[in-house]
């Protein structure tokens, strides 16, 4: 099992009415009615204090992520947080876990493929290229993405990244979209043939066949639990069955927000705010910008309008209770959550790299601390060793950080954050 | 090339599938009426025949083209346009195929701004040009809004002064209800947004400017006072890029003058065509 510490370095200081005065968290929330540029300056601070942190307690890998035009989450360029925490983690056996930098809104594309490459060099080879298609708000919204060639764009940067990667030979690229007569990278990554490619998703069948015909690790990054997510993994898994690919568990990914204190009735106490503050705020999309007409193609469009029951539940009406209930956060004293991760999570959806939220929302940088420090103390020891016993190889974890473990959760006693 | 000829989707009216782009677009037209030729291009919500179409039909021979990828069981063939000079190249091997030379152009909205372009490619294939609410140009304080992000009831009462009046029924369906019926008119609309909206994604300016000045054809625009999608100052971007055009104002009407107006459009259509 590997286990990462997911950050998506919310603004923590919205409005309590902000839901109610804006139009959305993405896109369109104004700048200057809101933010402070130096507030945000001790944001990413906090967010690389916090990332490094998970690092020195045992998680296994640091995750990063590109948004745009957002209160939601906003690491425009999520290679520049990466890079700091490649140098910060050297000599450590923590993955650098990139989910990553968008390729359709990189152009040409093989700007990611280069900064990729310069963080596995910085890293020793210890970089996870995500490689994600990008949410429609950041493609088709923020960066003027035509929603028909949003994928067909990101199919095309994705071979153009691969072979960009691995060519002994110089070669040109006369692609659709995208045309190099000489393409020659310098650097190139350590890891060969090249580090090992992630692919997030939210479901979509295009998706599960894309990762399972590459032979990738497919991430459902989701924030509405295991248990809403159960139908759209075992749907990817039988993809993967029927492809005929093995039933090899790290080819699943999967994002959970987690919260950890002394008890169930302290985690209430001390993170249900947050937790409502993360659904009610920074979801606060409307629901038409996840689907622009045209990004999804007609066979996906006409199975979506179909199943309408596949529309999740407006966050909104919900309160922490219910969150907690419905899994969309595990929260709870370490044994609490420690079961419910490994029976919901990783057994039911057969997960073998695990992703945690574990700053959420308007979390100050002291409670983030706490909750990361108890999950690697008391909740990440137990849930390593859960696919021990069948043998699988994770294929898709940087090789020399396979056999190996994070910092020891001992290192924090002596040293400290 | 190849045409099909397919049963009528409206009363006497004639429905052809034709195969241009080397036989991988397939394009549905539909014709009705007497008279000298008319082509029609539909907006970005598809083509629906209407009573303006109907009404049309008395004095022309309406031929109405479905945008490449809006043709039923043809809705991948849009993949294989890459952009705008594809699209109207497809025109114009579509209006040879039909055997049209030299017709009337009305357009709507998306529409007009793609009549816009072939006349201005093709200025020969055009003998008057009619425009309804285009699209075509960008002005930073006349922000059009972009229709494809509305959710059906603001998508309704941007397009349709009154969005429930019947007009505005047949062109949307009803967004409460989940009916199959329901189901598939959403599955066209969005699929119609989606394929039109690839050609003027993020801003619907795309070079119009640069090329306007070869239409030779006369030229009208028919704006509605109201319309809340295009705003009417657009109407002076055409006119002053297109000598002796003129514009009419159509009183009590958004951004489907022709739909909501229809009498009076009609006329002054047809005074302008003839």
């Amino acid at each position: 099992m590997k286990i990462s510490a997911f950050h998506l370095m919310p603004y923590r200081e919205l409005p309590a009415d902000f839901e109610q005065r804006y139009e959305s968290v993405w896109v369109t929330p104004p700048w200057w009615e809101l933010a402070d540029a130096r507030r945000v300056g001790q944001y990413y601070n906090w967010t690389l204090d916090e990332l490094q942190y998970a690092a020195k307690c045992g998680f296994d890998g640091v995750c990063t992520n590109e948004h745009h035009q957002n209160a939601y989450g906003f690491m425009p360029s999520p290679n520049l947080m990466g890079s700091v925490l490649a140098r910060a983690t050297n000599g450590t056996n923590v993955a650098i876990v990139q989910m990553g930098a968008t390729l359709p809104t990189s152009n040409p594309p093989l700007r990611v493929a280069e900064e990729y490459a310069m963080l596995d060099c910085i890293s020793g080879g210890r970089l996870v290229a995500g490689l994600p298609l990008g949410s429609p708000m950041d493609v088709n919204l923020c960066y003027g993405i035509t929603p028909m060639e949003h994928r067909e764009r990101y199919r095309e940067a994705v071979e153009l990244t691969l072979k960009a990667w691995q060519a002994r030979e110089i070669f040109s690229w006369n692609g659709r979209y995208f045309q190099l007569a000489t393409v020659n990278l310098w650097p190139r990554p350590i890891q060969e043939p090249h580090p090992p490619v992630w692919i997030p998703g939210s479901g979509s069948i295009s998706t599960f066949d894309f990762a399972v015909e590459h032979d990738v690790c497919y991430c459902f990054l989701s924030y509405s639990g295991a248990k809403s997510a159960k139908t759209m993994m075992d749907g990817y898994w039988r993809v993967v069955t029927d492809k005929g690919r093995d039933r090899n568990p790290y080819r699943a990914g999967f994002l959970q927000l987690v919260v950890v204190a002394e008890n169930d009735a302290r985690a209430e106490e001390k993170y249900a705010r947050h937790v409502e503050y993360f659904y009610h705020k920074c979801l606060h999309v409307p629901a038409m910008w996840f689907s622009p007409p045209g990004n999804q193609d007609y066979r996906s469009l006409v199975a979506t309008l179909n199943n309408p029951v596949r529309r999740a539940e407006n966050p909104k009406s919900l309160r922490y209770r219910d969150f907690v209930e419905k899994g969309f956060v595990i929260a709870g004293s370490p044994a609490t959550v420690r079961d419910r991760l490994k029976e919901e999570v990783i057994k039911s959806l057969r997960v073998g790299n695990l992703m945690v939220l574990l700053q959420i929302g308007s979390m100050p940088h002291e409670l983030a601390l706490e909750n990361i420090e108890l999950f690697g103390r008391e909740v990440l020891p137990d849930l390593r060793d859960v696919w021990e016993d069948e043998g699988w190889v994770n294929h898709w974890w940087p090789e020399r950080l396979r056999q190996r473990t994070g910092a020891l959760p001992a290192g924090i006693a002596a040293g400290g954050a | 090339m190849s045409v099909r000829v397919e049963a009528p989707i409206v009363a006497g009216a004639e429905a052809r599938t034709i195969a241009v782009w080397q036989g991988r677009v397939r394009v549905r037209v539909v014709s009705k009426g007497r008279g000298p030729a008319l082509v029609f291009f539909h907006g970005p919500w598809g083509l629906t025949w209407d009573p303006f179409l109907d009404a049309l039909a008395e004095s022309f021979t309406v031929v109405a083209p479905e945008h490449p990828g809006t043709t039923p069981e043809a809705h991948d063939d849009i993949y294989h346009l890459d952009g705008l000079w594809d699209l109207v190249l497809c025109y114009d091997e579509l209006l040879e195929t039909l055997g049209i030379r030299n017709a009337a152009f009305v357009g709507h909205s998306f529409g007009g701004m793609i009549a816009c372009e072939v006349a201005a490619a093709y200025p020969d294939r055009v003998r008057r040009l009619a425009m309804v609410a285009p699209l075509g140009f960008w002005r930073d304080p006349d922000h059009i809004v972009n229709w494809m992000m509305l959710e059906p009831g603001a998508l309704r009462a941007h397009v349709f002064r009154d969005p429930d009046g019947e007009a505005a029924r047949r062109m949307f369906p009803r967004s409460d209800a989940q009916d199959a019926e329901a189901t598939s008119a959403r599955v066209r609309l969005v699929w119609a947004m989606g394929t039109t909206g690839k050609f003027i994604w993020p801003i619907p300016d795309k070079g119009l400017k640069k090329r306007i000045h070869r239409v030779k054809a006369p030229a009208l625009l028919v704006w509605g006072r109201e319309d809340r999608l295009v705003p009417v100052a657009y109407a002076d971007e055409f006119t002053r890029r297109l000598p002796g055009s003129r514009v009419q104002i159509v009183e009590a009407a958004g951004h489907v003058p022709h739909l909501e107006q229809t009498a009076s459009v009609v006329r002054v259509l047809r005074e302008f065509l003839t």
